[in-house]
């Protein structure tokens, strides 16, 4: 089996697992539509500032809920104590990094299909539309490939909740500034091109993570 | 030929303390070599290194004169590791488990292999039910094929007994040969002296991360090993 039959293997592993005990999804889940609901509240009476705050708080939301997602992405493999089966499986650790990353990839997309029409519901403001949906996924790949390392540089140390925040936090707020920028021109009308830069801002985030994950991956995982 | 192991210079070091501190072994292959020594002497961390799980200080590690370094993929692929953590997804069932270990080793005939070994540790009855709900013992058994699915050559035991059941105990040693009566290099941990004695064919005594003591089996009988781990660990410097 090739480098993609692994990955995938390993994304089935979780898949499976979070399926059987919803502890990724259900959590983030109810954090996001609490957060949702909260800020609905808070700016309920005023809809002439929602479309100025709308983008700002729709990735304030995404960026928490993905923090409690990938805090929980490698803690099960050490607190079963598989992460050393994992490691002494004959694959590269890219294979895991991978497999690992496209699971928590698909546990925030599953959470952010549900967080956006409701968002688009309690907010009136225009969510659904391709260009904020392709700027989510562009998002959301590079929000995971750094938080995937970090997660698991975090496992190994004491605090390890409060590690991870503090090391991703500074390191993801281009990307999170570029998507709260593109998602205010989205919603203000701007047109495909008028995206381009920040689209390119977004896509150079996630290919020099990636690449950087990649090769670094291995220092992190191995104690 | 090559010896199956061969550690040079092993030294480990976490932080300022010092785990091993220059392990030199040399394992001819389908030899099983028990070490023994007492909590913190290093037994573990060595096990660890040499199952890829942790990287060395410092010094040279080689399988059939591969370099665990360059190698590790194709190293790993030789080695079976069996610890006192079972190594297994709770939430997944033992069947699952044995599925997602067999993918990455890319045992061939899979669905057979595994019901060989769930037969062999004697869980064809449980074998659909999560490990979540199994006992420690039963953990252990699902473990046990885990680590002989892909027939490795080598078998790293870290303590392995832990949480069996007496029954269940000759499933690891009546496995130390593989299936085609082929002897398999084994590298045993224990605190069970008499378990030691019996399947070791070479008993090394480490402590403070350093061997201090070394003899072939038929060399010492029980009493003999007792007093030389006595004499051992308590003049090691």
């Amino acid at each position: 089996m090739k480098f993609w039959g692994k990955v995938m293997t390993i994304a089935w592993k979780d898949t499976i697992s979070e399926l059987r005990t919803k502890e990724i999804t259900s959590s983030v889940l109810v954090f996001t539509l609490l957060v949702i609901v909260i800020f609905n509240f808070a700016f309920g009476t005023n809809r002439e500032v929602l479309p100025a705050v709308a983008p700002g708080i729709l990735w304030t939301t995404f960026v928490f809920a993905g923090m409690l997602s990938l805090n929980r992405s490698f803690i099960p493999e050490k607190e079963q104590g598989c992460l050393e089966g994992l490691v002494t499986c004959p694959v590269s650790r890219e294979v895991i990094y991978t497999g690992k990353a496209l699971s928590s990839l698909l546990f925030m997309l599953i959470v952010e299909a549900i967080a956006l029409p409701i968002f688009s519901l309690l907010f009136n403001v225009p969510v659904l539309s391709l260009q904020i949906i392709v700027i989510t996924v562009i998002t959301t790949i590079g929000f995971v490939a750094v938080g995937t390392l970090f997660s698991a540089l975090a496992i190994n140390t004491k605090a390890r909740e409060m590690v991870l925040p503090i090391l991703f936090l500074p390191i993801v707020i281009p990307i999170i500034i570029g998507a709260v920028k593109a998602t205010e021109l989205t919603l203000t009308g701007e047109s495909w091109s008028g995206l381009t830069s920040w689209f390119q801002i977004i896509i150079a985030f996630d290919m020099i993570f990636l690449v950087v994950s990649f090769l670094t991956f291995d220092f992190v995982i191995v104690e | 030929m090559n010896p199956a192991i061969k550690v040079q210079g092993l030294t480990k070091s976490f932080g300022t303390r010092l785990a091993l501190r220059g392990i030199d072994l040399e394992i001819e292959s389908g030899k099983s070599v028990v070490i023994f020594g007492p909590n913190g002497a290093g037994k573990t961390t060595l096990i660890r290194i040499l199952a890829t799980i942790m990287n060395p200080s410092s010094g040279i590690i080689t399988f059939d004169g591969l370099n665990l370094k360059s190698h590790a993929e194709e190293i790993r692929r030789r080695i079976g590791i069996v610890t006192h953590q079972t190594l297994l997804y709770n939430n997944l069932t033992a069947y699952e488990n044995l599925e997602f270990y067999g993918r990455m080793f890319d045992v061939p005939e899979l669905k057979k292999r595994i019901q060989e070994l769930v037969s062999l540790v004697g869980m064809t009855a449980r074998l659909h039910d999560r490990v979540a709900t199994l006992s420690r013992g039963m953990q252990q058994r699902v473990s046990i094929a885990r680590a002989l699915l892909h027939k490795p050559t080598i078998l790293l035991l870290d303590e392995p007994e832990t949480g069996l059941d007496q029954e269940a105990i000759p499933l690891i040693w009546d496995n130390m040969p593989d299936e085609t009566g082929r002897k398999r290099t084994v590298i045993l941990t224990t605190h069970n002296m008499e378990r030691g004695i019996e399947v070791g064919e070479r008993l090394l005594i480490l402590d403070k991360g350093k061997i201090v003591y070394e003899c072939v089996r038929g060399a010492l009988d029980i009493a003999g090993l007792k007093e030389a781990y006595r004499n051992s660990t308590r003049t090691s410097v």
